[in-house]
C-alpha cells in the first residue's frame, strides 16, 4: 500500500474523531510550547549575558583594593586606599601578558549644563580605559595623552547623560559644570546600555585620571587610584595575566608568607563565562522539565491509540480479511500516531514562539527562537509518536482476522 | 472443468486449555469454476469454521487444500494475506464495511493493498458497484444506505478484484426475505457471468439457488447434492 493512502487513512481516522484527537494532541502541544518557550527564553538570557560580556570588552582583569576572603568575598576595601597610578605603570611594563592597564577613580555628583543638571558617575580613567573597554566616541573625540599629563578639564558623556543634559542637541564643545568646576565636553560616547549588574552604564561622565586625582576625589596621598582596569593580550594568556598582576603587586606591596594581600583580582569574563554557563544549564534544565510534559502527553497518545485500536477491532479483522498485510494494519496505526504527534508538535511550536515573543514584548526581555529549537522540537514530536504509537501499532497488526472480525 | 477448490481429509482441533474440540472431522470435496454451492447444516455444525479456512483466514489442523492449483498449507502469513486479496472475495453477514467512508471507498479497498493506483481502483470499483445495481450510490456512508444496499457494496467489494471464488457466510442472515430474493437473484447473476460462489445458509429456500448443496452435521459432511466429484 502506498504512503498517500496510508497518509489519507490516517487523516480520516483523525478527523472522524475531532475532539478526542485534539484532546490527545494537547499533551504534546503543551509539552512542545513548553520547550520551544523555555528554550527561547534560556537562550534569550544567554544572549543578553554575552552582550553583557561584550560590552566589558574582553579578556578583562579588574584589580580592587582590600582583601578577599578564602569565600572570595572582599572585605574591608571600603576606603581602602592600596593601589596607586605607579602600580599601573609596573603594571603595564612588567608584566608582559597585558595589553592595556588603566587607574581609574570613581566619584558622583551633580554635572550641570545651564538650567539642566543630573546626578551621575564621575569616573576618572586614563585614555587606555578606552581602550580596554572597547567603548569609541560617537561624536568629537576621546581623551589623549596631553589630556592625561596635563590633568586638562575635559570630559565625555555617556549617552544617558548626554541625553539628560542636552536632549537633542551636540554637546561636544560645551562647557559642563561637574560638582561646580567647569569641564569642556570634548566628546560623547557609544551607547553601552546594562552592565552584568543591572546598572546603566551610559549613565557616567569620564575625565581625565590625574584630573579627576586633582580636583574631584580626597585621597590620603597623590596618586592614589580606586581600581586597575587591565586588558591582557588574549583569551588563552588571561590567567597567566592574573597571575604575573598578583605576583608584581605582591611585590611591590611587600606581601610575604602568611600576610594577607591588599588587592584583589578579578578576571571578569571569567565570572560573565560562569553566569553564561549557568544560564545555558538553566534552560536546559527548564527544556528538560518541559520534555517531562512530552512524555506524558506521548503516555496519553499511547493510551487512546491502544483504545483506538479495541474500538476498531472489527474494521481490522475487515482490512485483513481482504488483503491487508501486518505490516499495513501496523504502518497504519504508526502513521495515525505519528501525525497526532506532529500536528501537535506544529501546533506546539507556533503556540511557543507566539508566547515567547509575547513574553518578550511585555516583559522587554529577549527571546531567541532558533531554527535549531524548532527543528528539534519537531523531530522529537515525531519521535514520541514513533515511540508511543509502536506498541498499540503492534498490538493492531497482531490481531487474528477470524477474532477480530467477530469482535463486537 | 477443473477445480478451483479442493479439501482433502481436513480436520480442525480447537483447543481450549487442556480440551480439545475437533469442529472438523477429515472432510473432503472439491469446487470447479463456475460452481454455486451452498454449505448447510445446523449451527455449531462447523460451516464457519470450513468457511474460514476456505477463504484462508484459518489454517487445517491436518488435511490439504488446494486454492486455483496452490497448496495454502505452507504459505506465511503475508501470502495467506495475498491469496485473501487476489483469488478470494468475501461476504458476510453483517456486511463488514468500514463505516464512515463512502461505498466506492469500501469497494476501492481491496484494490488499495493490491497497490492499484488511485485512478484504476476508481474505475473498476465503478464498474462492480453497476454491476451490483449501485450505480448512484457511490458517496453514500453505509449508514445511508438498507440493508440490502450495504449486502450489494460488499458484494461489490468482494467482485472489484476478479477473485477465483466468492465466499459468502450467511449473507441474507440479516436482511428479510425480500431483500434476501434480490440479493440471491445478484449472487444467481453473478453466478451466470462465470463466477464460482461458495454460500453458507440454513435456510433451504435460499439453499435452492444454488445448483449444489453440501450438509454438515457435526463436523462431517452428511450429504452432497453433487457427489460425483467429492473424493
Ligand atoms: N475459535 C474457536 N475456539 C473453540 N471452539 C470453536 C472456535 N470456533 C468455533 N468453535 C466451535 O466449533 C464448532 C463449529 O463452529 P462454527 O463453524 O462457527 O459453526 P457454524 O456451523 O454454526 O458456523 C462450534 O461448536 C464452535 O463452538
Ligand atoms: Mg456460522
Amino acid at each position: 500500500m502506498d504512503f498517500l493512502q496510508t497518509l489519507k487513512i490516517a487523516l480520516r481516522a483523525l478527523r472522524t474523531n475531532k475532539m478526542r484527537s485534539f484532546l490527545t494532541m494537547l499533551g504534546i502541544i503543551i509539552g512542545i510550547a513548553a520547550v520551544i518557550a523555555m528554550m527561547a527564553v534560556g537562550s534569550g538570557a544567554s544572549y543578553v549575558i554575552s552582550q553583557q560580556i561584550a560590552s566589558i570588552g574582553s579578556n578583562i582583569i579588574l584589580v580592587l583594593p582590600g582583601s578577599t576572603t578564602s569565600g572570595g568575598l572582599r572585605t574591608g576595601s571600603g576606603g581602602a586606599q592600596t593601589l596607586s597610578s605607579d602600580d599601573v605603570k609596573a603594571i603595564m611594563t612588567d608584566c608582559p601578558s597585558v595589553a592595556y592597564a588603566a587607574g581609574t577613580v570613581r566619584s558622583s555628583g551633580q554635572v550641570v549644563n545651564g538650567n539642566m543638571n543630573w546626578s551621575t558617575v564621575i569616573m576618572g580613567g586614563a585614555p587606555e580605559l578606552f581602550e580596554i573597554r572597547e567603548w569609541p566616541v560617537v561624536a568629537g573625540r576621546s581623551f589623549n595623552q596631553q589630556d592625561e599629563d596635563g590633568a586638562i578639564k575635559v570630559c565625555l558623556l555617556g549617552q544617558t547623560v548626554a541625553e539628560n543634559l542636552f536632549g537633542a542637541a551636540d554637546p561636544v564643545g560645551s562647557i559642563v559644570r561637574i560638582k561646580k568646576i567647569p569641564f569642556t565636553v570634548i566628546g560623547v560616547l557609544e551607547r553601552k546600555g546594562q552592565s552584568p549588574q543591572g546598572q546603566d552604564q551610559d549613565d557616567a561622565v569620564f575625565v581625565p585620571l590625574r584630573t579627576a586625582q586633582r580636583n574631584l576625589v580626597r585621597s590620603q596621598r597623590t596618586g592614589i587610584v580606586g581600581a586597575i582596569m587591565v586588558k591582557a593580550k588574549s583569551e588563552e594568556v588571561i590567567n597567566k595575566a592574573e597571575s604575573e598582576i598578583q605576583s608584581l603587586l605582591n611585590q611591590r606591596h611587600r606581601i610575604t608568607g602568611g600576610k594577607e594581600a591588599d588587592f584583589t583580582t578579578r578576571n571578569l569574563s571569567e565570572i560573565l563565562a560562569v553566569a553564561e554557563q549557568s544560564s545555558k544549564a538553566m534552560s536546559l534544565l527548564l527544556g528538560a522539565v518541559a520534555s517531562i510534559s512530552l512524555i506524558v502527553g506521548g503516555i496519553g497518545i499511547m493510551n487512546i491509540m491502544l483504545v483506538s485500536v479495541t474500538e476498531r477491532t472489527r474494521e481490522i479483522g475487515i482490512r485483513m480479511a481482504i488483503g491487508a498485510k501486518k505490516n499495513d494494519i501496523l504502518w497504519q496505526f504508526m502513521t495515525e500516531a505519528v501525525l497526532l504527534t506532529m500536528l501537535g508538535g506544529l501546533i506546539g511550536i507556533g503556540l511557543g514562539a507566539g508566547g515567547a515573543t509575547a513574553v518578550s514584548r511585555m516583559l522587554d526581555w529577549p527571546t531567541l527562537i532558533s531554527p535549531q529549537s524548532i527543528v528539534i522540537a519537531f523531530v522529537f514530536s515525531g519521535a514520541v509518536g514513533i515511540f508511543f504509537g509502536f506498541y498499540p501499532a503492534k498490538k493492531a497488526a497482531g490481531l487474528n482476522p477470524i477474532d477480530a472480525l467477530r469482535y463486537e | 472443468m477443473s477445480s478451483v477448490i479442493s479439501l482433502t481429509g481436513i480436520r480442525r482441533v480447537f483447543s481450549m486449555g487442556d480440551q480439545q474440540f475437533e469442529a472438523l472431522k477429515g472432510i473432503s470435496f472439491s469446487v470447479d469454476a463456475g460452481e454455486f454451492v451452498a454449505i448447510m447444516g445446523a449451527s455449531g455444525s462447523g460451516k464457519s469454521t470450513c468457511m474460514n479456512i476456505l477463504g484462508c483466514l484459518d489454517l487445517p489442523t491436518a488435511g490439504s487444500y488446494l486454492l486455483d492449483g496452490l497448496d495454502v498449507g505452507g504459505m506465511t502469513p503475508n501470502q495467506l494475506a495475498d491469496i485473501r486479496n487476489k483469488k478470494l472475495g468475501f461476504v458476510f453477514q453483517g456486511f463488514n464495511l468500514l463505516a464512515r467512508t463512502p461505498a466506492v471507498e469500501n469497494v476501492e479497498l481491496p484494490l488499495v493493498y493490491a497497490g492499484l493506483h488511485s485512478k484504476e481502483r476508481r474505475q473498476k470499483a465503478l464498474s462492480a458497484m453497476e454491476q451490483v445495481g449501485l450505480s448512484g450510490k457511490e458517496n453514500n456512508h453505509p449508514s445511508q444506505l438498507s440493508g440490502g444496499q450495504q449486502q450489494r457494496v460488499a458484494i461489490a467489494r468482494a467482485l472489484v478484484n476478479n477473485p477465483a471464488v466468492i465466499l459468502a457466510d450467511e449473507p441474507t442472515g440479516n436482511l428479510d426475505s425480500s431483500t434476501s430474493n434480490e440479493i440471491m437473484g445478484l449472487f444467481t447473476a453473478l453466478n451466470r457471468q462465470g463466477i464460482t460462489i461458495i454460500m453458507v445458509t440454513h435456510e433451504h429456500d435460499v439453499a435452492a439457488y444454488a445448483g449444489r448443496q453440501i450438509t454438515f452435521k457435526d463436523g462431517s459432511i452428511i450429504s452432497d447434492s453433487q457427489t460425483k466429484r467429492t473424493s
